[in-house]
């Protein structure tokens, strides 16, 4: 298909590799052919990619085996494939040769630890003892000549998760790592990805023979009005029935129940933190252990429907699929884990598709009609306070509501830093991992400018126009 | 009896939300909360142009409407209860 799918090559490899491992896993014939798999989609002599056919393959057996589930002993679901890391170089700012040896010395005056110094040819060098990474000399300088050479992984990580071991490649602190995946999609050589749980998903649709076992329930994250922009959403449905869903169902109505509950608990208690992403509320667990009591007690979306899903069908598996691989890991907190049988994102959706041939643009467009405007715009930043504030007006609470949006991971650590130092104006904060907000996901197959305005348009199409109406079912 | 009244994307649009109004009116009416427990399914699994779809016990009824609601209910309701 000429299509474009996906934003970067890294992202179409790895849809491949997860695309063939489930056209086996579908028809039994995964161990016999698991081998194989590298060779089919890197075939001949001629290397398109790495130095030649053979690395390319062994990085290929990697990535096959993380489509199957990775590594089993590492319980973050992001892992490094180490022979794939090209030991970027990591030395921090440097001085290039734009250098010109001027007069001003910008660099210097700005630099608070005196790690600069000049040359016999006034040419400025930096002092890897003294220099703290702060970047000041880089923004002064006229002629752009400090440049920061840091790996594209450790930039994308804001919580500084990854560091360098002693063989060059990159490694995870899984103690400081939130699992967002902002590594993931960052990382040019695709050195580190996100397991995919994709087997167990076509496991439990072919042990279900048919929903007759029992109903396999695919709850689809508000996200997906942004994704798929080259068929309707109503097709991406009927594909997901194709595919041996049971039925189908917006997590968007789960974030109308959590809106509904996070305001009363918020009156309730005078200051609150936001429970609906898992990197932000791992992040509040690892950075700042002392902000717990006032994350939010309810469950995620995601698992707040789940479990009502499960509560009106004793017969029913949950999948969720969404723009996240950090709920990947929420999936196996002992807290969702009953709810929540597995979850896969949106490129891996990609992947099942055309694993079954199917091309969705020529299927008949079913309806998604579960939630309100309100739980669908949860899917970009902004989103869910103007929920909170619709949930405390519509349950006529007497609440000021004083909010503070954090788009990303760094928005979120200033709001918490300032909360702990007790300067924080405000009483609730919304925190989102991704910049954007989910539609910034790592699992999301393409990001786009559009993004925000086409989950706006999606919450604007919603049959119910409140969260109390959208609920009001649920009784 | 266990009323389950689907909510599911299809019925939602065919007015299940109405639907589940109704009948919560109609338990109160005649006082039958002891007797029914209302719930909700997010498919019975017979999608339908007609109505929403109602499953009484192990009874399933397609094509209600706010239009056929009344008739539903005494017929499939009450009728069951002993009640009319």
């Amino acid at each position: 298909m000429g299509i474009r799918k996906f934003d970067t090559k890294v992202q179409h490899l790895k849809y491949k590799v997860l695309r063939e491992v489930a056209r086996h896993a579908w028809n039994d014939t995964l161990l016999d052919n698991v081998m194989n798999i590298p060779e089919m989609i890197v075939p001949g002599k001629t290397p398109t990619m790495r130095c030649c056919v053979y690395k390319e393959r062994a990085i290929l057996g990697k990535r096959v085996k993380i489509a199957m589930g990775g590594n089993k002993e590492n319980p973050n679901v992001i892992e490094v494939i180490d022979i794939a890391c090209d030991e970027c170089p990591a030395a921090g700012y440097e001085v290039t040769t734009s250098c010109r040896g001027c007069l001003a010395h910008r660099c210097e005056d700005v630099c608070k630890r005196g790690a600069i110094s000049f040359d016999h040819n006034h040419v400025a060098h930096i002092d890897k003892s003294k220099c703290v990474e702060c970047g000041l000399c880089a923004k002064v300088c006229p002629y752009a000549a400090i440049i920061n050479r840091k790996r594209p992984c450790q930039i994308a990580c804001k919580v500084k998760a990854i560091s360098i071991k002693d063989n060059n490649a990159a490694a995870i602190d899984n103690n400081k790592c939130i699992q967002c995946g902002a590594c993931v999609y960052q990382c040019p050589f695709g050195a580190i990805t996100d397991k995919s749980y994709i087997l167990d998903v076509i496991d439990i649709i072919k042990k279900s023979e048919n929903n007759q076992k029992y109903r396999v329930y695919a709850m689809v994250a508000p996200s997906i009005s942004s994704q798929f922009v080259y068929a309707k959403l109503g097709q991406v449905i009927t594909g997901l029935k194709e595919l041996g869903f049971y039925t189908v169902i917006e997590a968007a109505l789960g974030a109308d129940m959590v809106a509904q509950a996070e305001s009363k608990e918020l009156a309730e208690k005078g200051f609150l933190t936001s429970s609906c992403c898992p990197a932000f509320v791992q992040y509040i667990d690892s950075a700042f252990p002392d902000m717990k009591p006032f994350v939010s007690h309810n469950l995620s979306p995601m698992a707040m429907l789940a479990k009502y899903i499960k509560s009106t069908d004793k017969n029913a598996k949950v999948v969720f699929i969404g723009p996240c691989t950090a709920k990947k890991a929420e999936a196996k907190l002992e807290s969702v884990k009953p709810y929540i049988d597995a979850v896969m994102t949106f490129e891996e959706l990609q992947a099942l598709f055309d694993s079954k041939d199917m091309d969705i643009t020529t299927l008949s467009e079913d309806v998604l009609e579960n939630a309100s405007y309100y739980g669908r715009i949860f899917a970009r930043s902004g989103g869910l306070t103007d929920a909170v504030k619709q949930g405390l007006e519509e349950q006529n609470i007497d609440f000021e509501l004083k909010a503070v949006s954090c788009d990303g991971i760094e928005e979120c650590r200033v709001a918490l830093l300032k909360k702990s130092k007790n300067v924080l104006d405000a009483n609730f904060i919304e925190g989102m991992a991704c910049v954007g907000g989910c539609i910034g996901g790592a699992g999301c197959l393409t990001h786009g400018e559009k993004n925000k305005a086409e989950v706006d348009k999606y919450g604007r199409e919603a049959l119910e126009k409140t969260i109390s109406n959208a609920v009001a079912v649920l009784k | 009896m266990i009323i389950q009244i689907c909510v599911g994307s299809s019925c939602h649009l065919k007015g299940s939300p109405e639907i589940v109004e109704l009948l919560q009116k109609a338990v109160e009416e005649h006082h039958l909360e002891n007797d029914i427990t209302l719930t909700g399914s997010f498919c019975i699994g017979k999608c339908n142009r007609l109505g929403v779809t109602v499953q009484v016990d192990d009874d399933i009824h397609v094509g209600v409407t706010k239009e056929n609601f009344k008739e539903f209910f005494s017929q499939h309701v009450l009728s069951k209860l002993g009640k009319v």
